[in-house]
């Protein structure tokens, strides 16, 4: 009795397999493979088509648009050179001086209430109900519509004269008089920020929801059993776990809103008396109302500071982050 | 203190019946383990007893006190997930600390608590890190940890020890069993590996398809199973089954299937007198296969081998008895080739038998 008994078949066939030499199995590679197998050639290799793109359709506009806020370029005249005569002329302008403000305003006041309806919607829409899924896909619609459209249909709705707003209000007994929507600053800024809010909530609700469904049901689980009530189980394990999303979901929506254009364009184009404008409104009746491209230019580039403040800041905090 | 009575205690999830009249008692400072298959209902019933699924049907006591409608934090029970579940943004010390916190103990005593757990586990090294930065066994150890800092009156496992490698089990098992010991808490432990059931539980529970089968110590239910499926759950190799009739000679009751003939020692012959000459499943362990004895012997026969397969300390072989397959441990100091034919030896006294319809154990 020898022990356990092998196979033969499988025997000669491994021996068969180990004594061949491994060019019998692939050919051997050419100069140009042999290269493509380093990885930082490949790599880059890959990553040139994109970059090319960049450079093209970004880097080099960027760059050209530098060297124009530093002329006096007006369209159709050749602009000479005035260094940052352009950024100087802006900070003794009373109207961009009130844009700073407005701008300011508006993207605080739209991304906090998109931050707290968007958290408050994810988590309603997280629960089971039914037609929960229909809701899914319901909230998104305002997302999906084009902003000018929708905008068109907020002017509308705006309007002094037969706006549904104004009238649906008086009917119900909650005011006496029409309310002038867009005519005056601080309610034409709310109206603004309202539909705002209203058109990119579902970017947040939509994000957020994902979020809180990658949160493990086992913590809140365990949560429960350690004696966290609903309001410290949100603090102690929901949070925590959508931390990463909420912040980039915050940084675009700081993004997006601070750059918005479409909204406040169709609805009070910087008006009344250049009173709502914010940067793009500004930088677009500079450049083509006006026809000072340098300045225009000028106006959208004081932005670039604030939003790599905030962006950085927030990218630095989540890398020191040890969780 | 921590008496845990169940009784008829039912869990339906729509038309899915998840747990049906469990009856049970885990008495003060006892480990019991819930056994069982996946979907046989065994952590639904740690999930009830926790108070994280509603009970559709029957009650849950704790020393007397209806937990039915007692919210989870208020039934002073921890629970160790199979997960660990532990919070992945809060340090080892936060994780542990997180229940006497909610429950507003002073700071300092926190302090002195968590510190005095870790040391009972030896993770006292760790309490700055989170639980990212940790091994399986580590966090297992928080989450161990995080139990017994609360000092409740039960803990309830949820598999704890199925996502660690093998090696790291054994070693936690003990090491959970020295904790047992010392800490002598009521314990619910629900795992699917009969390995940790039988060296871990005072008693262990076989469950299936929602219903407890039986209840016994760990040697109770290995030696007496109450029906085949509980036969077959538990040892392994599992138990050999084989279609037999019963037969009487010289009054002495046999078992006689395709190849072989087994003779029942007539002092656990009780049940089987009633079958006489009818179908039932005979079973025998593979342990109770003994090499040798003459062919044309009571309880010999002959059988030729399909299969060696060596386990280190033991040697199983799948043979062939005319027909029958049956697996028989013998032992690792003797060597087998495929195709011999050996002869084996039933022990009378270790046969099983099992009623055909209804499984359930006759012997």
């Amino acid at each position: 009795m020898a022990g356990i008994a092998e196979p033969r078949e499988i025997t000669e066939q491994t021996k068969e397999l180990r004594q061949a030499p491994a060019e019998d199995h692939f050919p051997p590679l050419g100069p140009l493979a042999r290269r493509l197998e380093r990885p930082e050639v490949l790599g880059y290799l890959m990553v040139a088509p994109a970059l090319l793109l960049l450079i093209v359709l970004l880097g080099y506009p960027f760059i050209q648009a530098v060297w124009l806020t530093m002329l006096d370029k007006r369209v159709g005249v050749e602009g000479n050179f005035i260094g940052l005569g352009n950024y100087i002329d802006l900070w003794s302008d009373q109207v961009y001086r009130w844009t700073v403000m407005n701008t300011m305003i508006f993207t605080a006041v739209s991304v906090v209430c998109k931050v707290v309806f968007g958290l408050t919607g994810a988590l309603i829409l997280n629960q089971a109900f039914r037609m929960k899924n229909f809701f899914r896909g319901f909230i998104l619609l305002p997302w999906i519509i084009p902003s000018v459209l929708s905008a068109l249909v907020w002017l509308w709705m705006y309007d002094d004269t037969f706006g549904v707003i104004s009238r649906t209000l008086i009917a119900f007994g909650l005011i006496e008089e029409k309310i002038l929507w867009l005519s005056q600053w601080g309610i034409a800024l709310t109206s603004i920020i309202i539909v705002n809010v209203w058109r990119t909530m579902p970017f947040f609700i939509v994000s957020l929801l994902a979020a809180l469904q990658t949160v493990p049901k086992d913590q809140y689980e365990a949560a429960e059993i350690d004696g966290a009530n609903l309001l410290s189980q949100f603090w102690n394990v929901t949070l925590p776990n959508i931390k990463h999303v909420l912040i980039i979901v915050t940084l675009f929506g700081t993004i997006w809103t601070m750059s918005d254009f479409n909204i406040i364009f169709v609805l009070t184009s910087g008006g009344p008396a250049n009173s709502t404008h914010v940067f793009s409104t500004l930088a677009y009746q500079y450049a083509l109302g006006a026809g000072k491209l340098g300045e225009g230019i000028a106006v959208s580039f004081t932005m670039f500071p604030l939003l790599f403040v905030i962006i950085f800041y927030r990218l630095y905090r989540m890398r020191r982050d040890p969780t | 203190m921590g008496e845990l009575v169940l009784e008829k205690l039912g869990k339906n999830f729509g038309n899915v019946v998840a747990v049906k009249d469990v009856d049970l008692t885990v008495h003060d400072q006892e480990f019991v383990v819930l056994l069982g298959p996946s979907g046989c209902g065994k952590s639904t019933t740690l999930r009830l007893i926790a108070g994280l699924e509603e009970v559709t049907a029957g009650d849950i006591f704790m020393d007397g006190r209806r937990l039915n409608d007692v919210l989870p934090r208020d039934r002073d029970i921890a629970m160790v997930f199979q997960n660990y579940a532990l919070y992945p943004h809060k340090t080892v010390f936060a994780n542990m600390g997180f229940a006497l916190k909610l429950r507003r103990v002073p700071k300092d005593q926190i302090v002195k608590r968590v510190k005095e757990v870790a040391n009972i586990l030896g993770i006292d090294d760790l309490m700055e890190r989170f639980p990212k930065e940790l091994s399986g066994g580590q966090r297992q150890r928080v989450a161990l940890g995080r139990a017994i800092v609360r000092n409740p009156r039960a803990f309830l496992f949820d598999e704890p020890l199925s996502n660690l490698d093998a090696m790291l089990r054994v070693q936690m098992r003990v090491e959970l069993l020295k904790l047992h010991n010392q800490l002598n808490a009521t314990s619910v432990y629900v795992t699917h590996d009969q390995i940790e059931a039988m060296t871990m539980g005072d008693r262990i529970v076989v469950m299936l398809d929602a219903v407890i089968q039986q209840v016994g110590t760990p040697m109770e239910v290995y030696k007496k199973p109450i029906n085949q499926f509980v036969a077959g759950f538990i040892g392994s190799p599992s138990m050999n089954f084989a279609p037999a009739k019963v037969g009487s000679a010289d009054g002495k009751l046999s078992l006689e299937g395709q190849g072989f003939k087994a003779f029942v020692s007539s002092g656990c012959a009780n049940g089987l007198g009633s079958y006489v000459g009818r179908d039932v499943t005979f079973g025998v362990r593979p342990e109770d296969l003994e090499l040798g004895g003459d062919a044309g012997m009571d309880n010999t026969f002959e059988a030729k081998i399909e299969l060696v397969e060596p386990v280190g300390s033991d040697i199983f072989l799948e043979l062939d008895v005319s027909g029958t397959p049956l697996t028989a441990r013998v032992n690792a100091n003797l060597s087998f080739s495929e195709g011999e034919k050996i002869t084996f030896t039933v022990n009378p006294n270790r046969v099983h038998a099992f009623d055909v319809d209804t499984g359930i154990a006759i012997l």
